[in-house]
Formats: structure tokens, C-alpha cells, sequence
């Protein structure tokens, strides 16, 4: 762990320095949890304990889950049921795990935009950024495939119209979906390997947290004024910085003990609010529903699939110039996994030399169209296809790109940022003079 | 900040009701179940009222293939007691595979499933629609109120209009509940219809609830101890926050230089 200079793990007893000569697992452990951590953090810092709290709620309990689900097309339907029923205490870790992807959801949500508000991305984290997006793309494909265990309606139906998706790559489309599904349409081959890649993916996700983790231990965490702790000596750094344990994680646990307390009031009191009536249906490959609505967290990616329609001039364009290539479906897949990708190059498009939102005047505007963007785009996935949820798709996809593509290009040049605090010292005690009594006991670090 | 989780909060419990919104739906008026809220707990002597419907009426098509005989003396449920689940169970005949014959159903057998093809499974009918959505799409509602599958169930027991009408053979009634307005089902009750021993109401309306209660029931039979569980774990948990946050306090004071006084 490079970066922030700070105490290193020395063995104590005999023992330790035995251990530690051989394999130094307590001083990569020690280093971790001491690691200095910006004194000044605000609430939207604690995102990241409940996220891989979250991952570990979702691998334990969906390891149990596991042991009684069978991957049948026959039975699969029928063994959630028997989860629901006859396994002692199934009911609640089936609960848990369907809501707890919605938890996963909301948080990864919300560390992303903390991360865009306070330019978390920038230099020199954008190894984290890039790890982060990947994370964050597994995580949809995991939920996806997840939802499609339970063999619903909507699990089935989500399913052939996401795959359906690929099949709208040009020439090579169609094989690709057959490889995807194992066969011609969403059927028992489908499960079966969704079931095993569901299984496998939230331990690939573990594998990158831990990359994620360590490249922000190497940079140091960002903090609410984007200011760099000092690093000249180990005196200046300590004046910057406390040890992430007991100080963060005291802090971040009590955050989770709330986030828990709302999270459990939702599983024990509505378990299925989140979910979609369709999906307590078995599967049925003849009857389509009425409506296929995905998860409340792929909304938004899936209204911007939905709002380029063949009618759309930037689409005939697109099919004009590629000569057909590039029609209306696969504009939208492009459109789709553009959103995401768009997001990864934040490191890049953006142009400012001031890394925290909160010295931006300008930025701070265009940022939080962005957040109601998100929301309005969210809500337009679940409407139906029609007049005028079509054109608002289309404005509001609209402006998720240029946020990205031109206005943070555009604002580094034109925006005159406000004073920075020279260091993250002066920052804290600005909010917590020496000696004030007068402080409010609701006070947050750093609100 | 707080603003941002809440709006946060708000895009992910408000906008993914819409999800419910299920097109030409009837209209469905909310009733004050007994199971309803955070508190709400199944009415012992409604389910097995709710049971008797059943059997009487609604299993001459319907089944219920997901649920266990035995959970028919579950606690939380209609809870007969031992030797009456046993006596229901030999109400019904059940397909043995190992004996590649009916035989007389025992306790650890499930209910048997629909004897119509066209009538559906009714065990998890009450969880696979939403009555209701709430205000303005939100159904935060659902809190209280529950997601209206068995005020839907209620509603279409009770919505018959007396109106028929014959298509390609079939005949379809037409009921103020149902999507679409034309259901292929009979009107399957009417006022006294099935009787019970403690002479409790048997209008129309006291039959289509109790039946809904009773389908509620089979749809989430574990429908009050989740409710106890999450009750505990929230008390339990709102504890925990509260020493944390006395904790976190006090771990932080002497950073933000409060410490002088505060032991």
C-alpha cells in the first residue's frame, strides 16, 4: 500500500514474527483496516461498506438458496415454492436475497453519482473508475440472470427479450443469441447455464472489489473537496487523515445498522413491492404478458434501448450512411451499452482541473439534471411505448450523452471554479472550530 | 447529501411501482383484511371458513398444487387441528407415480391440481395480481394496504353483472373486476351458498372475502412469521443504530475537537 505515509504493521510477539516472515497476511490485513483515510468524509462515503456488505449478503444467502433450487425448467418454478414453504426459515432468505439485489442496486447507485459529484474518477483513480464500471456491468448481468431462475412469466419474458437483443447485431447476431441460449428460443438449456453464471459471477465481482479496493488504497480515497491529503511526511498526513478503523468503520456500521433497519422493514412488511406480480406465474412460452417490464434498475438503460425508433433522424442517419447495417434495434443496443460506456470515459471527457463538484458553480447544475435525468429516464422504462413517453425517452437519452459527451468537455473550458481549500485540515476545522461546544449533536463529519 | 439519498430512496421505491400498472384492469376497491399492514395477521376462523369455500366450490376446477395438506395445521394458518387434516386429506384423490394410480391423499400430499385444464392454479393467485396501484402509480400504499391480490379475488367473486354472452362456443360472463370485462368463469357464488356450522354471515360478499383471505393464505403462508421477523429485526435493529450512533460519536469527538469536557 504506496501512497499516504503511515505506521506500518510491526510483529509483536514471537509468533507474529514467525508468521510474518513467512507470509505477512497480518500486515496486508493490519495496512487495510489502518489505512489514513481523509478526515473530512461526508454520508455519501459509506456506500462502499454496504456494497460489499450487500455482495456477501447476496453470496451467503444465495449459497443457501442454492442447496434446495432446482435448475429445471420442470421444477424450477415448483422448488422456489418448496423454498417458500418447507424450507425451515426459506421464506425469509429467499425474501432477503430478492430485495437484497434491490439494496445493491440503490447503493451501487448511489456511489456512482458520489463518485461523478465529487470527480472521483479523475486522475489519478481512474483504474478504480474503469474497475468500478466493470463491477457494476457484471452486477447487471448477474441480477439479470438471477431473475430468470424463479422461471416466471416475467423471468422467462425478460429473458427472451434481453437475449432477443444480441440477435440484433448484424450477420453474426443470430448465432450469437443460439450460443447465448444454447438453442433456438429461452428454454431449459437457458437456465441451466444462467443458474451456473449466476453462481459464478458475484465471485468474478468479488475478485475485482478486491482490485477496486486495493487501487484506492494505492491513490488514497478521494474526499468531499477533492483536495489531496499532503503527503510530504508522515506529521503532515496525520493532520489530514484518521485511520479508516475505528473511525470509518465505526461510522459506515452505523450507517449499515440504518440502511438495514428501512431494508428489513421492506422484506418483512412488503416483501413483493419491488417485484412483479407477473413472476409469481409459471412460465408459460404461449402466453405473452401484457406488459414485460424489467427490474426497477435496468429502467433506465432500458428506456434509453427503447427511444431510438425508426422514426428517430439520428437513426435513419445511422442506416443511411452503414447502408441498413445499423437499423433501429440495434441502434438501441448500441444506444444501450453506449449509456454505460459513456460513463468510463468520464475520466477523460472531463476537462476541469477542479476535481470536487462543490468548487464547480456550473457543474453542480448540470450535475443534478443529470440525477433527475436518471430518475425521469427510470420512470419512462416502466411506461408503455407509445406517445409522448417515446419523445421524452428520446430528450432525456438525449441528455445522458451529451452530459458526458459534451457538456463536461465544455464546462472545464468555459467555468471559472470557486476557491479550494488548500488542504483537507483546513476544510474539517472550518466545520468544527477548536474548542466549539456550539456544535450540533445531529452533526455528521464534514456535513 | 441527505437530499441525494433521498432522492435516491425515492427512484427506487416510487418509480419501479409503475411495474404494476397492468393495463385495462377492472376496478378494484380496497377492503380492510385482517393480514393487512405491518401488524396484520390471518384470521384463524376466516381461513378455515375461506377452506370450506374452497372445498366446496372452488376446487370442483381449481387446485392448489404448491400447498401441502399438512400446513393446514400450521400455525399462522387455518391451523385444524391433527386429526382433522388427516380426515380432510381423504376428502381427496391424488395421482401416485409409484403406484401409477389414484389413492386416497394423506397429510404430507400437496392439494391436487386443477381437474379443468382452462381453470388456473389458484396457490399463488393472490400474490400474482395487483388490485391496486396506489396514488399516483406510486403504491407506497402497499405498506398498509397489501398489493390488492385478494380484494382482486374478492372483486371478481362479487363483480358479476348477470350479463352473458357466447363466443366461438364459449360463454362468457361479464364481470366488473376482470381485465378485459368477459370472464369464461360462471359466477361460482351467490348469497348462502355454503353454509358454516357457527352460523357465521354467508352473503355474497362475507363468502368472497373469507375465500380471498383463505387464497391469500395459501399464496404466503408464512405470511406472519415474515411479519414477526421483520418486526424484530427492525426493533433490533433501530437499537443497534442508536448505540452506534452514541458510539460514533464518541469515537469522533476527540477529531472534532469536542473532547475537552465529554468524558
Amino acid at each position: 500500500m504506496a501512497g499516504i505515509p503511515h505506521d506500518h504493521y510491526e510483529p509483536k510477539t514471537k509468533a507474529e514474527t514467525w508468521l510474518h516472515k513467512r507470509l505477512p497476511i497480518a500486515g496486508l490485513l493490519y495496512d487495510t483496516l489502518m489505512i489514513p483515510t481523509p478526515k473530512n468524509l461526508n454520508w455519501m462515503w459509506i456506500w462502499g461498506i454496504i456494497l460489499t456488505f450487500c455482495l456477501v449478503l447476496q453470496i451467503a444467502t444465495g449459497i443457501v438458496l442454492a442447496m434446495h433450487y432446482t435448475p429445471h425448467v420442470d421444477f424450477a418454478f415448483a422448488s422456489i415454492e418448496h423454498i417458500m414453504r418447507n424450507v425451515n426459515g426459506g421464506h425469509m432468505i429467499r425474501y432477503v436475497h430478492m430485495n437484497g439485489a434491490s439494496l445493491f442496486f440503490v447503493a451501487v447507485y448511489a456511489h456512482i453519482f458520489r463518485g461523478l459529484y465529487y470527480g472521483s474518477y479523475k486522475e489519478p483513480r481512474e483504474i478504480t473508475w474503469i474497475i468500478g464500471i466493470l463491477i457494476f456491468v457484471l452486477m447487471m448481468g448477474t441480477a439479470f440472470m438471477g431473475y430468470v431462475l424463479p422461471w416466471g412469466q416475467m423471468s422467462f419474458w425478460g429473458a427472451t427479450v434481453i437475449t432477443g437483443l444480441f440477435g440484433a447485431i448484424p450477420f453474426i447476431g443470430e448465432p450469437i443469441q443460439t450460443w447465448l441460449l444454447g438453442g433456438p428460443a429461452v428454454d431449459n438449456a437457458t437456465l441451466n447455464r444462467f443458474f451456473s453464471l449466476h453462481y459464478l459471477l458475484p465471485f468474478v465481482i468479488v475478485g475485482l472489489v478486491a482490485l477496486h479496493i486495493w487501487a484506492f488504497h494505492t491513490t488514497g480515497n478521494n474526499n468531499p473537496t477533492g483536495v489531496e491529503v499532503r503527503r510530504a511526511s508522515k506529521e503532515d498526513a496525520e493532520k489530514d487523515t484518521v485511520p479508516f478503523f475505528p473511525y470509518y468503520v465505526i461510522k459506515d456500521v452505523f450507517a449499515l445498522a440504518v440502511i438495514l433497519a428501512i431494508f428489513f422493514a421492506v422484506v418483512g412488511f412488503m416483501p413483493n413491492y419491488l417485484g412483479h406480480p407477473d413472476n409469481y406465474i409459471e412460465a408459460n412460452p404461449l402466453a405473452t404478458p401484457a406488459h414485460i417490464v424489467p427490474e426497477w434498475y435496468f429502467l433506465p438503460f432500458y428506456a434509453i434501448l427503447r427511444a431510438f425508433t425508426s422514426e428517430v433522424w439520428v437513426v435513419q442517419i445511422a442506416s443511411f450512411v452503414t447502408g441498413g447495417i445499423i437499423d433501429a434495434k440495434f441502434f438501441g443496443v448500441l444506444a444501450m451499452f453506449g449509456a454505460i460506456a459513456v460513463m468510463a470515459l468520464a475520466p477523460w471527457v472531463d476537462t476541469s482541473s477542479v476535481r470536487s463538484g462543490k468548487y464547480r458553480p456550473m457543474f453542480k447544475w448540470w450535475f443534478w439534471l443529470l440525477v433527475i435525468d436518471f430518475v425521469i429516464l427510470m420512470w419512462l422504462g416502466a411506461q408503455p411505448a407509445e406517445e409522448p413517453y417515446a419523445t421524452f425517452s428520446l430528450i432525456a437519452s438525449a441528455y445522458w450523452f451529451a452530459y458526458f459527451l459534451v457538456i463536461l468537455p465544455m464546462l472545464g473550458v468555459i467555468e471559472k471554479p470557486l476557491p479550494q481549500p488548500e488542504t483537507i485540515e483546513e476544510d474539517f476545522d472550518e466545520h468544527y472550530p477548536a474548542g466549539s461546544e456550539s456544535a450540533s449533536p445531529q452533526a455528521s463529519p464534514a456535513e | 447529501m441527505i437530499r441525494k439519498i433521498t432522492l435516491s430512496a425515492i427512484a427506487a421505491l416510487g418509480l419501479a411501482a409503475p411495474a404494476f400498472a397492468a393495463g385495462d384492469t377492472g376496478h378494484i376497491e380496497d377492503h380492510a383484511f385482517s393480514f393487512e399492514g405491518p401488524f396484520g395477521t390471518f384470521d384463524q376462523m376466516q381461513l378455515q371458513r375461506g377452506l370450506k369455500v374452497y372445498t366446496e366450490v372452488c376446487s370442483a376446477c381449481h387446485g392448489l398444487r404448491y400447498v401441502p395438506l399438512r400446513t393446514l395445521g400450521d400455525a399462522g394458518g387455518p391451523q385444524l387441528p391433527e386429526d382433522q387434516v388427516r380426515a380432510y386429506a381423504e376428502f381427496y384423490e391424488v395421482f401416485d407415480p409409484e403406484l401409477e394410480d389414484f389413492r386416497t391423499a394423506k397429510p404430507t400430499d400437496h392439494f391436487p391440481p386443477s381437474s379443468l385444464a382452462e381453470a388456473p392454479d389458484l396457490s399463488l393467485m393472490a400474490k400474482a395480481r395487483a388490485g391496486f396501484h396506489g396514488p399516483y402509480g406510486l403504491g407506497i400504499n402497499q405498506f398498509v394496504k397489501g398489493m390488492g391480490g385478494a380484494e382482486y379475488i374478492s372483486a371478481i367473486l362479487q363483480g358479476y353483472t348477470g350479463e352473458e354472452k357466447e363466443e366461438a362456443g364459449t360463454i362468457f360472463y361479464e364481470n366488473t373486476a376482470f381485465p378485459g370485462g368477459w370472464i369464461a368463469m360462471a359466477p361460482p357464488l351467490e348469497d348462502g351458498y355454503v353454509e358454516f356450522d357457527d352460523e357465521h354471515a354467508n352473503d355474497l360478499a362475507h363468502l368472497a372475502e373469507d375465500t380471498a383471505a383463505f387464497l391469500m393464505w395459501t399464496a404466503e403462508p408464512k405470511q406472519n412469521a415474515r411479519k414477526e421477523a421483520g418486526f424484530v429485526s427492525v426493533l433490533f435493529l433501530i437499537v443497534l443504530s442508536v448505540l452506534l450512533y452514541l458510539t460514533n460519536k464518541r469515537v469522533w469527538a476527540p477529531v472534532k475537537r469536542r473532547d475537552e469536557d465529554q468524558s
